[in-house]
């Protein structure tokens, strides 16, 4: 039986204004994918569900993740020191489809906190690739992480770093061209990824995000919209927990 | 030490159950939890045919507490038929089946499909605060809940539970009615009708604007109505709302609940059902308790 396991802090580091990274010693690094996540427990017993927290680095031993801190349980979580524990549970989710890679050249695209679990793809993914992050203004962050591994463009919302604009505005001034694309962020990125893959062409896999609950498939609060009729409940509706994160960007609408 | 309650002449190996829709079929749980060990699972709702529920956000967490809209999504009886039963089937645990409807006749026709299937007993969904027609339209009138408990009750093969919801003047009138319809048992409460608001958004945190209120935060509340619906009827009443521990579970059945239902807990610890059935027993075992049934509606 699967159970919640007591994860060791191994660290705690504040990356950017409300952006924070923390390595976890667990065995669960053994079996995840980029592009999965794990749930993360509060020991305040008034907030009751978990938080979906995506991957950024997997090793063997341990898992790092880079998260915003976005309540009171995401800051309980940035408080905690290495000597600490919590409660995770996963890995959970499909992850990227890196094989869609091979042979290719791939963009991978990052927004906000959807750069995080982009480090990984970007470590695993074989073949040629280059990263665009979009970033709000010149406070960033994991962009050495990804420079190690590929060119990286940047953009950020009020133009002090890279090209001032999107994601989208940085792929068109630098030109960029690719035969597949992978990206993470907020769905006003996803949704202008999605139409500029359509109309290029190329293929494009995304990673949904919504207010989960139980986090393994049950309890369908974190539905997205879908071409095809589901497999669970035969309307059109794929469970971003379990069928997902990661959809096929013609596959889902939003 | 026996464990085992009877429900309308099923029993349940402990008292302890699933709330409909936090487990779905079981399927996903039966990764994290033993269903063996399980008194019954209760499935989500199902329709007579698919329904997409509601936009999302679809839940919210509260302090303590969350409030959903899923809006009953579910895939319809005829795939419901063909895969759920045959997974639950393959488990040594009690099967209840949820049931959801719009209207009378879709009530009926589920629990018509349902005759000849191997379920132990059907949960009528009177109470959903999440859909506009249907459920709770039932819910909040003790006639309309006496009338479809009737004619559900009239097709069914299986024992009918009604599922109350709270959010009614009179609790014990409603339960009384549902009795009178012809009903085998009472489960309750289903979620309180809530609502949050995001302050720096300025908007409804649910999509649906309104949801149910469920977990802990609901307890109290929840222990209150099933004790008044216990001595309100003599049919078994099944006990849920923010059960998180086996002392939560215990508060049920002293109160008067023959079986409890888990819900909630199960987003924060998939395993709490089988918890809580260890949980039991070693309550048992410090008060020297030989029979669960010494405990239901001991209190006072």
């Amino acid at each position: 039986m699967k159970r919640k396991e007591e994860a060791a802090v191994l660290s705690q580091e504040c990356l950017a204004p409300g952006i924070y990274s923390m390595w976890l010693e667990t065995g669960m690094g053994k079996e995840a994918a980029p592009g999965q996540f794990v749930s993360l427990y509060s020991r305040d017993g008034s907030r009751l569900l978990p938080r979906p927290i995506s991957l950024c680095e997997i090793r063997n031993d341990r898992i790092r993740l880079v998260y915003r801190v976005a309540g009171k349980g995401t800051e309980e979580f940035s408080c905690l020191e290495s000597g600490n524990t919590v409660e995770i549970m996963g890995p959970f989710g499909n992850g990227f489809p890196l094989k869609e890679a091979k042979e290719k050249r791939a963009l991978l695209i990052g927004g906000g906190i959807g750069i995080p679990p982009m480090v990984e793809v970007a470590r695993q993914i074989p073949g040629e690739k280059q990263f665009v992050m979009g970033y709000r203004d010149n406070q960033m962050f994991l962009k050495k992480e990804l420079e190690e591994r590929g060119p990286l463009f940047v953009a950020t919302e009020d133009g002090s770093f890279g090209t001032k604009g999107t994601v989208l505005d940085a792929i068109r001034e630098n030109g960029l061209l690719a035969d597949v694309i992978f990206a993470c962020g907020p769905l006003p990125m996803l949704r202008a990824v999605k139409d500029y893959a359509a109309a290029h062409g190329i293929l494009a896999w995304i990673s949904m995000e919504e207010r989960m609950a139980c986090g393994i498939g049950a309890c369908l609060a974190c539905v997205c919209g879908s071409k095809e009729v589901d497999g669970h409940s035969h309307v059109h509706n794929k469970r971003i927990c379990k069928d997902g994160p990661v959809f096929s960007a013609e596959e889902v609408e939003f | 030490m026996n464990l085992s309650v009877e429900i309308a002449g099923v029993t349940l190996k402990n008292p302890v159950m699933t709330a409909s829709g936090t487990f779905g079929s079981g399927e996903e749980y039966s990764e994290f939890v033993d269903l063996n060990r399980l008194g019954a699972v209760v499935t989500k709702g199902v329709a007579n045919v698919p329904w997409p529920g509601n936009p999302t956000p679809r839940i919210a967490e509260t302090y303590g507490g969350m409030l959903n809209a899923i809006g009953l999504q579910n895939p319809g009886i005829d795939v419901f038929v063909k895969r759920d039963i045959p997974f639950l089937k393959q488990f040594d645990t009690r099967v209840v089946v949820n049931v959801c409807g719009k209207t009378t006749e879709d009530y009926v026709e589920v629990a018509e499909r349902l005759a000849e299937e191997p379920v132990d007993m059907l949960e009528i969904n009177i109470s959903c605060p999440n859909v506009k027609e249907g459920g709770i339209a039932f819910g909040q009138s003790a006639k309309a809940a006496e009338a479809i408990t009737r004619a559900v009750k009239e097709k069914a093969k299986q024992p009918i539970i009604m599922k109350l919801s709270p959010n009614v003047t009179d609790i014990s009138e409603m339960a009384r009615a549902v009795e009178a319809g012809g009903a085998d048992a009472v489960s309750l409460i289903n979620t309180l009708t809530g609502m949050k608001i995001d302050i720096h958004r300025r908007a409804f945190a649910l999509a649906n604007k309104t949801g149910g209120l469920s977990g802990p935060a609901i307890k109290p509340v929840a222990v209150r109505m099933v004790y008044q619906a216990a001595q309100a009827v003599k049919i078994p009443v099944i006990g849920m709302g923010g059960i998180l521990t086996a002392e939560d579970a215990l508060e049920f059945i002293l109160a008067g609940a023959t079986a409890v239902s888990v819900g909630t807990a199960n987003f924060r610890n998939p395993n709490t059902t089988g918890e809580i059935v260890e949980g039991i027993g070693d309550y048992m075992e410090k008060y020297k308790i030989q029979d669960i049934r010494e405990l239901i509606g001991a209190v006072g």
